[in-house]
């Protein structure tokens, strides 16, 4: 099962839904690894949307396991990229290309989903009006509120900057514009001393 | 609590003002200017903005809100353009006929329910008749920020085009006129179609229209946070109907050409209102017992709450029944 429901959290925590098909003029999906997924049960719903659909894919671990699935929905557009950095030119050009009743759905990790809005948004999208499904991995994408560094697909709380080294605390505190949570230190007052991580949402 | 200071009277704060200028522009259409009666600089206000208008309409107190239409960077005036509407309740018509250069008024400081988005990259304004007036400031105060726009303006004749040849001298490119009487009509669907990521529509007119651009720029995907609509109700008349209020601690009649926001202050019961439209959501108010079927008018109450019972806009709703109690 690829699906997980998220505790209810405190309201900078996002939230995520389930895609539904919305009339528009043009379709961009943009998924990784079991966001897959989330494409394969939209297209059991409205399958016609995929003849304007452009989607962009980042495999991650799944590998083949749902290109070809993905491959016959029959987009206009099929893209598999090796890394969400990698397909960064491709959203924005694609973006910036794209007129008013682009319909946008992002599902996968929610680092994905949270830097493929911040594109979306900053391409003049409301944040309010881009779908998201969760799907996969419950890995962040934090950001280190000491040095500001991003480590991405944190799994244990706490963690390690990946820049600094300082122990952090993993907290549901969340940035739209940098798509990440914060990361706070966690043993500034006695360093050293901190408790054993534990897998997220264990 | 804020730290706020706590207004003394419901709705917003009032301005002493001088009309200074009264100008037909057409046969329904007349443009009143107001300056200040202590000389100071109005306070700014944001394109899109209302201004509540008092008026002393023999013992009877009218309150209208008309959209500010001046530009936004002048503070030595505010303007607003009234239509004359010969059936509606009076307020126009009192406006139009006894208003002069010289007389004292007093206005609300602006409320703004319809402002522009700034963070959109091109604004399209849809105006129908009277509705020009909130974009005549928005145009103002985009030509100055240098930001995208253009105008798409249906009007029922030439004769009736308010502000037509003013708009379409200064800006030929970027205003667009309709004439119903030579079967113009804006091609919506055409003008959605391509519109770069990021506009925003705005839409001022009949009710059908708004409507009409609503259901129209959803078909066509566009996101509701994109689309912008203002449009004031008049408070319609109904039977006489009796209300409990229950903190006043009074029993008040609600008169047939009177709305049940103006029988409260008529009684003296303070009740809190900015829009008078049924827009803002400032009145909304609690029922506590209802006998009868509520006549819910306003925009602000969802349909659950409409259909609860439980909430009434008293600025444009009314009630038909044996007893209604509210809290106010």
């Amino acid at each position: 099962m690829t699906k997980f429901q998220f505790p209810e959290s405190i309201r900078s925590r996002p939230v995520y839904g389930t895609l539904e098909p919305r009339p528009g003029k043009a379709h961009l999906m943009i998924a990784d690894a079991e966001g897959a997924e989330a494409l394969l049960d939209l297209a059991t719903r409205e399958a016609r949307l995929f003849a304007q659909g452009h989607i962009i894919y980042i495999p991650k671990t799944t590998g083949e396991t749902y290109t070809q699935r993905l491959r016959d929905l029959g987009p206009a557009q099929f893209h598999v990229g090796p890394t969400y950095e990698a397909s960064v030119p491709r959203i924005r050009r694609v973006l910036s290309d794209a007129h008013m009743g682009l319909q946008v759905y992002l599902a996968g990790t929610e680092g994905l989903m949270g830097q493929a809005q911040n594109e979306a948004m900053q391409a003049g999208i409301p944040h309010s009006a881009i779908q998201t499904e969760h799907r996969g991995s419950v890995a962040r994408r934090m950001q280190c509120v000491h040095c500001k560094g991003i480590t991405e697909d944190v799994v244990t709380d706490p963690f390690v900057c990946s820049h600094c080294g300082l122990n952090l605390f993993v907290r549901d505190h969340y940035s739209r514009r940098l798509a990440a949570f914060q990361g706070v230190c966690i043993d500034a007052e006695d360093p050293g001393n901190l408790p054993d991580p534990v897998e997220l949402y264990t | 609590m804020s730290a706020a200071p706590q207004k003394a009277r419901a709705g917003a704060e009032k301005i002493d003002v001088i009309v200074s200028a009264v100008v037909p522009l057409n046969e329904l259409v007349t443009r009143f200017e107001f300056t200040r009666a202590d000389d100071k600089a109005f306070p700014p206000f944001s394109a899109g903005a209302h201004t509540v208008v008092e008026m002393r309409d023999g013992d009877r107190l009218r309150l209208n809100p008309y959209s500010l239409m001046s530009d936004p960077a002048d503070s030595s005036l505010y303007a607003i353009s009234v239509r004359r509407d010969d059936a509606g309740r009076g307020g126009s018509l009192f406006m139009h006929r006894s208003v002069k250069v010289g007389d004292r008024m007093k206005i609300s400081y602006p409320v703004n329910l319809f402002p522009l988005d700034l963070r959109g990259r091109k604004h399209v304004f849809l105006a129908g008749g009277i509705g020009i007036t909130p974009f005549m400031a928005m145009i103002a105060h985009l030509e100055r920020m240098g930001g995208a726009w253009e105008l798409h303006y249906a009007c029922r004749n030439e004769a009736l085009g308010t502000y037509v040849d003013q708009l379409t001298s200064r800006y030929p490119n970027k205003v667009h006129v309709y004439f119903d009487d030579r079967n113009q009509a804006i091609a919506l669907e055409d003008l959605l179609d391509g519109q770069p990521l990021g506009t925003h529509v705005y839409v001022c007119g009949p009710k059908g229209m708004i409507d009409w651009v609503h259901a129209t720029a959803a078909a066509h995907g566009w996101p509701d946070e994109n689309v912008h609509s203002e449009e004031f109700l008049a408070p319609q008349p109904g039977k006489p109907f009796e209300v409990r209020l229950c903190r006043s601690d009074i029993t008040i009649q609600v008169g047939e050409s009177e709305s049940l926001l103006e029988a409260m202050e008529r009684c003296g019961v303070d009740a809190p209102f900015l829009c008078r439209g049924g827009a803002c959501g400032q009145c909304e108010t609690d029922v506590i017992e209802a006998d009868g079927t509520f006549v819910h008018r306003d925009h602000w109450l969802d349909d659950e709450d409409h259909t609860s019972g439980k909430k009434i806009m008293p600025c444009v709703s009314r009630f038909v029944g044996k007893s209604l109690v509210l809290d106010r």
